[in-house]
Order: structure tokens, then sequence, then C-alpha cells
């Protein structure tokens, strides 16, 4: 009898093993894919595949209009990364340090923005900044993209600076530093992890915002705004080779922000003071 | 620790609030006061006409992609919920610390890899020469149209969601009281009849967010029906789209998207209220 059951719960335990290797092939098929066809030479892929080929990052890399995409992609996502991270540290700070009237207002502009829809945002976004004359810009996208994005840069920080004594900013004040001081010395030591942590989250999601970006970027196309006009015209394997190129990119910068975050770096922090 | 806000907690608190509301909450702000608007001859002119409110809410056409986008985004949110569950589930209660935490890291994954190149991905896999047409043609089956089908907007709609879905499932579901479990196995509570009455019921509030997260994402996105849907049958992201890029018509555009904003926050209104009145209900049993 306990034996059954025993047998019964050790099946379950495998199907749903199974299960979760089923889930995860769902979500990486299309991720997997991509990658092994940007090798690929057919120009409809499938399989059996074709021959191994780089053709289609030559066709990516001898395209000019590629090259400007990921010029401005870069751009945009470094100074959308700066100024998010520096807005959504002052937030996170705000919200640690102070409390006022008001402030769940504070908090909801803080760290809603991510839940409207993109495509409503962009459409707010392209018919209020073409009211002030700021649409068809890099500019127009990077300011749309910093308001997405400080939000995870401020949920970064605010994690990070929860986890600090709460005692460590009123001890300098004590011993004489002044607030300026002590934040210098004390607060953006220890937050410096969770700081280039969110610099680079932020970096990444800009640069795979596309819906936005499509709205309100006019000729100042990025790269991803790029791909969608593949996707809308000849569709092509190029895709993939952008794609491929592009994630490879990404998961850098969130293995450096994991890296800095998973707290190796604390002991790092402590050693410079 | 409270101390009244001085120049220094100014510095600090000040820039993200300036920067939301300009440009946050005044083009959200502008969408209302442009959907008053009225257009000639491709201008468009400051006014306040009811006009387009009258002119989209008499199209059946509207209601009719009202209809099937509220549809699809609550099927997406169901099925999302429903197929991520067993595996959340199982990555809470059957792995390792280890191999959870792993687990979770590969699910971040896919949140910094294109969508767009995912559902193009898609289209290899679907399309009648694409990879599952073909591997069915070898057991002798089909092939099958899938690509433009309702079908390949929701495995799109499930790219887009699924690995969200999961993860919120999985933080509800690690931060139950262990023991609660052990006590309904202890009074002989059968595995399922456990799942249903013990850890659901304690995870509700993660269960339904994640579910309303899954409804608000698939709710705005144009990409699936799009790409994978063939844009038929037509979702309310692409008619917003549509009128926006073909002629000047973005007072029309403006209305449909806060129709949707005013769906969405009565959507989400009702899903909180549900997952904690189920909550306060839970505990008093």
């Amino acid at each position: 009898m306990s034996n059954e059951v025993l047998n019964r719960s050790r099946s379950v335990d495998w199907s749903l093993r199974v299960y979760i290797v089923l889930a995860y092939a769902f979500v990486f098929a299309p991720i997997a894919a991509s990658f092994v066809f940007s090798f690929n030479s057919d120009r409809f892929p499938s399989i059996p595949l074709g021959e191994f080929s780089l053709d289609w990052y030559k066709a990516v890399a001898s395209d000019p209009l590629v090259w400007q995409g990921l010029g401005n992609t870069l751009g945009i996502g470094i100074i959308v990364g700066i100024l998010a991270t520096l807005l959504g540290f002052g937030a996170a700070y705000t919200d640690y340090r102070y409390n006022f009237f008001g402030k769940q207002v504070y908090l909801a502009l803080a760290l809603l923005p991510p839940t409207i829809p993109v495509i409503i945002m962009g459409l707010a976004m392209l018919a209020f900044l073409s009211r002030i004359d700021l649409s068809g810009r890099a500019v127009s996208v990077i300011i749309a993209h910093v308001v997405i994005c400080a939000p995870f840069a401020m949920a970064i920080i605010r994690l990070r600076l929860s986890q600090m004594d709460a005692a460590l900013e009123p001890a300098a004040w004590n011993l004489g530093a002044s607030e300026w001081a002590a934040m210098r010395h004390v607060i953006v030591p220890f937050t410096k992890p969770a700081i280039f942590g969110a610099l680079f989250i932020t970096m990444a999601v800009s640069f795979d915002e596309f819906a936005i970006a499509w709205f309100v970027s006019g000729l100042n196309e990025t790269l991803p705004v790029k791909v969608l006009g593949f996707l809308q015209g000849q569709v092509s394997p190029r895709i993939n080779a952008i794609g491929t190129f592009v994630f490879v990119i990404s998961m850098a910068l969130v293995i450096v922000a994991q890296v800095l975050l998973s707290g190796r770096a604390v002991p790092n922090t402590d050693a410079e003071d | 620790m409270r101390r009244p806000i001085s120049i220094y907690g100014l510095t600090f608190s000040m820039p993200l609030l300036i920067w939301q509301l300009l440009f946050f909450v005044f083009p959200l702000g502008f969408l209302v006061a442009l959907s008053f608007w009225t257009v000639k001859n491709f201008a468009m002119r400051p006014d306040f006409d009811p006009v387009n409110w009258v002119t989209i809410y008499s199209r059946p056409v509207f209601w009719q992609a009202y209809g099937t986008t509220f549809a699809l985004a609550a099927a997406a949110a169901v099925l999302a919920s429903v197929l991520a569950f067993p595996a959340a589930y199982a990555i809470a209660f059957k792995l390792s610390d280890r191999a959870r935490r792993w687990a979770v890291f590969l699910m971040v994954i896919p949140f910094f890899t294109s969508y767009l190149v995912r559902v193009y991905s898609w289209q290899i896999f679907l399309s009648d020469a694409g990879i599952v047409n073909v591997l069915l043609g070898k057991i002798g089956l089909g092939p099958f149209p899938m690509l433009n089908t309702v079908g390949a907007t929701m495995v799109g709609y499930l790219t887009l969601s699924l690995p969200l879905v999961i993860l919120l499932q999985l933080f509800s579901l690690v931060f139950i009281d262990r023991t609660l479990i052990e006590a309904a196995h202890n009074l002989r509570c059968g595995r399922l009849r456990t799942v249903f009455e013990v850890v659901i019921p304690s995870a509700r509030v993660g269960l339904v967010i994640a579910a309303l997260f899954c409804f608000i994402l698939t709710f705005g996105d144009f990409v699936s029906p799009v790409y994978l849907g063939g844009g038929d049958p037509t979702t309310l992201s692409i008619l917003i789209t549509d009128t926006t890029k073909s002629g000047q018509q973005w007072p029309r555009a403006a209305v449909i998207a806060l129709t949707m904003i005013g769906t969405l926050l009565i959507v989400a209104f009702a899903a909180v209220r549900f997952a904690y009145a189920g909550q306060a209900k839970g505990g008093k049993k």
C-alpha cells in the first residue's frame, strides 16, 4: 500500500520535472531557433537545415542603415541608462529616507509607467512631443525611455537600500558628517553595486524597446525599430542575425549586472572604506 | 529620521517627480485633451468637440475589435495561468535551492531578448513549410495552416507573458508557509486536494496579480496579432497603430487609447479586489 503511494508520488514528481522542461522548451524554442537559423543559408528557414553560413551577418553588416540604427540604439541606451539610474537613485533614496504627504502618489509616479501598454505610451508621447516640437528626434526616444526605465532603476536601488543597516547614516551624522558627506561616504558606496546593476539593466531595457521608439523616433530609427521594419517588409533571416547580436550584448549587460548585484561586490566596498 | 524636507532632500526627490510629471502625466493628460480636438484637411485643431468619441463609439468595427481584444487577453490570462502553475509549483516545491536559483535566472533571460525576434522565430516554426509542419509531415500528418490564426496569436501572447507569469506565481508560492502543507498532509489531505485547498488559496494574491499582468501585457500588444495572427481579427492595438500611422487621425486614436486605459483600470481594480477579498475569506476559514 505505502509502496504504491510512494510509486505514485514518484511518478507525479517525475511528470512535474518533465513539465518544467517542456515549459522552458517553449520559452527558449524561439530564442534558440533564432540563434541556429542566423547561421543557416536558407532564405526561407525551416528544417532540414541548409548549410552553415555567415551570409546574414554579412548582409546585416553591409547595411549602412543597420549601423546607423545600432549607433542610435547604443547612444540612446547609454544616455537613458545614466539618466534613468540618476532619477531612480533619487527616488529610491527619497522613499528610503523620507515620509511626507502624498508619498503614495510619488511612489505611483515612480513605479507605474511600465504597466501602461507601450502602444498607448507611444501614442501619448508622439502627440505630446510633437506638440512641443520634440518628436522625430533621438532625444524624443531618450525622454520616453527614461520614463519607463527609471522605475526599474528605482526598484533595484531601493532593494539594496533596504538591506542597509538603518543606523549607518544617522551614525555618520552623529560623527559630524554633513548630509552630503554621509551621502558620499555611506549611501553611495553601499549602493554602488545596485547603481551599476540598475545602469546595465536600464540600458538593456532601452536596447530592446521598439514600440514607443517606433512611434516617436521618426527618421532616427533605433535597431529594434529597424527589426520591426524588416518584419513588415520582406521577411528575412537577417532578423535572426540582428537578434542574436543584440541578445549577446543584452546578456553581457545583464550578466555584469547580476554579478554586481549578487553581493560579491560587498566585501569590495568594505575594503575601499 | 523624520526631518523637514531640505534642499538636500529636494535634490534627490525632485528630478524624478519633475520628469514623470512632464513626460508621463502630461502626455497622458494631453491624450484626454487631444481626444476632443478636430481634424480638418489633415490638420489637427484644438477644439472641444465630442465628435471623435461619437464617431469611434458608433462604429461596429470598434466594438468588434474591443470584444476580440478583451476576449483574447482574458483567454491568454487564463491559459498562461493554467499552463504556468504546474511549472511554478514544481520549481517552488520539487527543486533544490540551487536548481531553483538557476530556474529563476533562466526565466529572466527572455526579458532581455527581443520580443520581435522571438515572434519572427515563431513564424519559422508555424509557417506552412515551417518546422512544426515538417515534423508533422514525417509522421504523415498535415500540413496544417497555423500561421495567421488566432492560435498563433495565442502562442505569441504566451511568449510575451509566460515567463512573467511563471516568475510571479513562483514568488508567491515560495513564500507559502510550508508547515501548512505538512499539516494538510498529516491530516491525510490528498496531494491534489492540498494544492486546491491549501496552496492555491495561500498564494491567491500572487496568482491573481500574475494573471492581471498577463492581461495588461496582451491587451496592449500589437506584435503577435499582426505578425502571428495576420492582423485578423483586428485588435484595439492594431486599430491604434493604423489610425495613428495612416493619416492624421490622432484624436480618434486617443479615444481608443483612453478606452483601453479605462478598461485596464477597471480590470486591475476588480482583480485586486478579488485577490484580497478572497484572502480575507481564506483567513477567516
